[in-house]
């Protein structure tokens, strides 16, 4: 098990502390019926509008195995480089609970359909870990109870009842709060990817339990206590941290950490104690008899995966290759799939060769600010990748300079909405001016008028930049900049 | 005419289909018999104005020539079937007033071919008991009585009202269900023919589970055609039951009256148990004879593992019907017993809506599947499972074209003379046929004679997976070769009718 950077070490009182952390995800696979019965998944909708008999464990009601779920999890499994199970099974998790309609809820626990993977995760533009993947399997999500809205009675809501979950139970690889940020934003990249999961927290449709324990750094593991049901990466990483601190106050007053099940409370920023170990349920697992075995061969497997999209680990390191990115630009465009077809689609724009580092830097700078200014992803934005291509290109041509450029991308977000970059260029007046006599003229006026900063500069050639800037705002910015510095050396003689 | 209600199944269907008798005279007919026969307690509920409504419409397809191969006969629904519209108890009070909003497969298929329903049957709560005494709705009581004695005999269970009904001529066949011998017993005790099919062979879609690994419905009739022609139409594929074989139904009549020369008969030692009645050994010695004189091979084999079937059946099954019952919780549907939580609430109304003996199988089934008994007791049982199974392979691998054991280890008993304090004696009546369910393969009881008693004892036949044709050529050899018996006269109907 890998040990973790001295940088991500805790310090406490009495020495440093190492923090494990291992995840259950629970992706809801992107189906438009549930798992077992072919009621709709669709979310938001009236609640128990959206329950088949077999949904609510009618007398008599069997599953039945929705097939698209099933190559679901496999081209997850195969996104996540893992083993493909082309045998597994499904068991009953035996609870009783107002949500849970049968009683017990359809799982896989001894046989799941996905074994041993891997997911490659960049914490930082300079570190990248490597995160164990153990298992992957097919289970039912329960409905939902609400204890809010009577004095005396709960009431439930099955529409979430049956739906298809794919739970993806990392190794304890993690080491830190941003490291389990880090991981759950990667995974939720490649289920978005592979199109098997939206990766919409905020609807549940990805959720975390999250395993912490704390250690002497490189020492033997120690008691886990898991958390439950953390909705959002923010609230994920505070939940590592707020745990481990707790648990390292306890180890550090001579006190043992009790393994137990805790729930995260964002408002207050503290987990809670859900069920102790003993209070923990024996689910009675055994095999489903209502089901058989699931089993296809290695064809099933082979077509599917002739079938994935690049994924983002190959089409960054293509981004690196083919581009030539620098990694950390290359991992900011493949982080969504869209925004690196955005990114694809401004570089081959018109069939014309460009920069494609330049592009990559106007769309990772100031498209994705104004984006971000307005909230929305960069491909959600009215600036289109064609637009992107023409500004970059007008910059290449000479026709306008980098500073202008950011004035054309600043009238497209506004007034010019819509608009061509070399429309406005043209209807504005915008273009560079390269005429060297023009631009001479200007500088000999600058000259005359400033005869201090002339002797200043001869003596101190780092003062030219206060040339360039006057001889720019003489020209109202137009002139290319290029042009301005070789007449400005040649008549200072520098 | 003769009484309508003392033809077969086969012989109604004929005068039907040629416009002899009318579905609705069929049916007027079985409807009052029905109505005359509620001392034996064989109906749950009684659906006479459907069954009238249900033979008017087939009287009016065979006016238009579009009879089904069912066409206007009114049969009995063990209540484990849902029906639609019609309560559905499961013998239990947990869903004493419960209506499903769907029709189980196996039902829909019988309208589909044209049979009417005359009302839901009595059997032992959740399927779980071999004599219907479970029932929250009382024991269905056998038309059957030791002569001379009016004491009350147990129909078998748990398809008890399946098996009276059908030997009470109250219909021309019934449904039933059979995890461990619930429709091989009953019809053994009755003097009836029941067969349970091989696993997967009809679908288990809309039948409340007992036990899933286990249950297969199957039809009880009063002749080996009957039953034959009920199970054509109850068979199939049904893409909503996953454990459900997609494999062509035969005509299994056609089998009926197919020559068995040359087959060759099984005869397994282990099932000679202690303490059986002589007159079991003797039944069973004749049903050789008669399988013999018909041109069939006899040969002895070996099922080495039957004596751990039974107690590896008691410990699947329960384990199996603990989950399956959790569904029963008080909160979406049946019986609600309130509480002070919710806790409190599941346990009220389970312990008002379960019987001792389903509760007994709950806590049976809960601790065999608990953390640190699992494999000592569950896994155990399904190793076991397993060599029951393969002991069958051997044998029909060696060229074994059916099996024939005794049905049942005696002949019926009076209500409340077994299982009082000791559930194991009641537990020993499946003894003969649990190894069936546990191996999946087909099975049929059929009448072979009369006990000292002059109570009706049966033979079972065992199949190959998915050969219910030869079980049904073999089993019509016992039963033309078999003494005639007699169905029991009618004392249970105020106007008994003349027969």
């Amino acid at each position: 098990m890998a040990k973790a950077s001295e940088s991500k070490l805790v310090a406490g009182a009495t020495g440093d502390w190492e923090i494990v952390v291992g995840m259950e995800v629970h992706a809801q696979v992107s189906s438009k019926s549930k798992l077992f019965s072919g009621a709709s998944t669709a979310f938001g909708a009236e609640p128990n509008s959206q329950v088949s008999f077999i949904d609510a464990a009618m007398p008599g009601m069997l599953p039945v195995i929705n097939e698209f779920c099933v190559a679901q999890a496999v081209r997850t499994g195969l996104g996540l480089n893992a083993a493909i199970n082309r045998r597994s099974t499904f068991d009953r998790k035996n609870y009783f609970y107002p949500d849970l309609p049968q009683g017990y809820q359809i799982s896989q626990f001894k046989h799941p359909i996905v074994g041993e993977g891997e997911v490659l995760v960049d914490v930082t533009p300079s570190e990248q870990i490597r995160v164990g993947i153990e298992r992957l399997h097919l289970e039912q999500d329960a409905g939902k109870s609400t204890h809010d809205q009577s004095p005396t009675e709960s009431f439930v809501d099955l529409n979430r009842s049956g739906v298809a979950l794919m739970e993806i139970v990392s190794r304890p690889d993690i080491r830190s709060a941003d490291e389990a940020k880090a991981y759950v934003t990667k995974l939720r990249t490649i289920l978005r990817y592979l199109g098997t999961c939206d990766g919409d927290m905020e609807k549940g449709s990805l959720r975390a339990d999250v395993n912490v324990s704390v250690r002497r750094p490189g020492g033997p593991l120690g008691t886990r206590c898991e958390i439950k049901n953390v909705n959002s990466i923010r609230f994920i990483g505070q939940a590592v941290d707020t745990e481990a601190r707790r648990q390292i106050a306890i180890l550090e007053d001579g006190g043992a950490i009790d393994q137990e099940t805790r729930l995260f409370d964002p408002v207050r920023g503290e987990t809670r104690s859900m069920r102790s170990k003993e209070e923990a349920h024996d689910y009675r697992y055994f095999p489903d008899p209502d089901l058989l075995p699931l089993e296809f061969d290695q064809a099933y497997v082979d077509e599917l995966a002739a079938g994935l999209p690049e994924l983002p680990d190959a089409k960054k390191a293509r981004f690196v290759s083919d581009y030539g990115l620098s990694p950390y630009d290359a991992s900011v465009l493949v982080a969504e799939r869209d925004l690196a077809a955005y990114y694809e689609r401004a570089v081959a724009s018109g069939g014309v060769k460009r920069d494609a580092k330049i592009v990559a830097n106007w769309i990772t700078g100031d498209v994705a600010a104004y984006a971000n200014a307005i909230g929305r992803s960069v491909q959600d934005t009215h600036i289109t990748p064609e637009q992107v291509a023409a500004l970059v290109d007008l910059i290449a041509d000479g026709t306008i300079s980098g500073k202008i450029a950011k004035d054309v991308l600043a009238l497209m977000t506004g007034e010019e909405s819509g608009a061509s970059p070399r429309d406005i260029v043209e209807r504005r007046g915008l273009r560079q001016v390269t005429d060297t006599g023009a631009i001479a003229a200007a500088i000999d006026a600058i000259m005359a008028a400033n005869p201090d900063k002339v002797a200043q500069v001869q003596a101190k050639p780092t003062m030219l930049g206060w040339f360039v800037g006057q001889a720019l705002k003489a020209t109202g910015g137009k002139a290319n900049p290029q042009v301005v510095n070789d007449v400005l050396r040649s008549k200072l003689g520098l | 005419m003769s009484d309508p209600t003392s033809l077969t199944l086969a012989e109604a269907r004929d005068a039907v289909r040629s416009k002899s008798l009318s579905s609705r005279e069929l049916t007027e007919a079985h409807v009052a018999a029905v109505a005359a026969a509620r001392p034996l307690n064989a109906f749950i509920t009684e659906t006479p104005e459907r069954a009238l409504a249900m033979a008017d419409a087939a009287d009016a397809r065979i006016a238009r020539g579009e009879a089904g191969p069912l066409e206007g006969l009114p049969l009995g629904i063990k209540d484990l079937y849902c029906t639609e519209g019609v309560r559905t108890t499961a013998g239990s009070r947990i869903l004493d007033s419960f209506v499903p909003g769907y029709e189980s497969t196996v039902s829909s298929q019988l309208w589909r071919d044209g049979a009417v329903m005359l009302g839901k049957l009595n059997l032992d709560e959740f399927a779980m008991g071999s004599s219907n005494e479970t029932s929250y709705h009382g024991p269905a009581v056998s038309p059957w009585r030791r002569p001379g004695s009016e004491t009350a005999l147990v129909p078998g269970g748990s398809s008890g009202g399946s098996a009276a009904a059908v030997a009470a001529r109250l219909c021309l066949g019934a449904t039933a269900t059979d995890t461990g011998g619930s429709i091989r017993q009953p019809a053994a005790f009755t003097g009836t023919v029941g067969i349970k099919p091989t696993y997967g062979r009809c679908s288990r879609w809309g039948v409340v589970a007992f036990a899933s690994s286990l249950d297969q419905a199957g039809p009880i009739t009063r002749t080996v055609r009957d039953a034959a022609i009920l199970l054509r139409s109850m068979a199939g594929h049904d893409p909503k039951d996953s454990t459900s074989v997609d494999l062509a139904v035969p005509d299994y009549e056609a089998e009926v009256g197919a020559s068995v020369a040359g087959k060759t008969i099984g005869i397994p030692r282990q099932y000679r148990i202690d303490g059986m009645p002589a007159e079991i050994d003797a039944l069973w010695a004749e049903g050789v004879a008669w399988l013999k004189a018909a041109g069939a091979r006899i040969v002895d084999i070996e099922l080495p593992h039957t004596r751990y079937a039974l107690p590896a059946y008691y410990i699947v099954a329960p384990a199996e019907a603990s989950s399956n019952l959790a569904r029963y919780d008080g909160v979406r549907y049946g019986l609600r017993v309130p509480g002070r939580d919710i806790a409190e609430m599941y346990g009220n109304t389970r312990a008002a809506g379960f019987g001792p003996e389903v509760r007994r199988r709950i806590m049976i089934g809960t601790y065999v599947l608990s953390a640190g008994y699992y494999d000592a007791y569950y896994l155990k049982a399904q190793k076991i499972r397993t060599l029951v199974r393969q002991d069958f392979e051997r044998a029909f691998a060696d060229g074994v074209d059916a099996i024939l054991t005794p049905a049942t280890p005696s002949a019926a008993f009076a209500i409340g003379e077994k299982g009082g304090d000791d559930p194991i004696a009641m537990y020993l009546n499946d003894a003969f046929t649990v190894t069936v369910n546990l191996a999946g393969l087909p099975g049929i009881a059929v009448p072979a004679g009369l006990s000292a008693d002059k109570l009706p004892l049966g033979l079972q036949l065992i199949g190959r997976p998915f050969d219910e044709g030869t079980l049904f050529s073999l089993a019509e050899v016992i039963e033309r070769s078999a003494p005639k018996t007699e169905l029991p006269s009618d004392w249970w109907s105020a106007t008994a009718p003349t027969r």
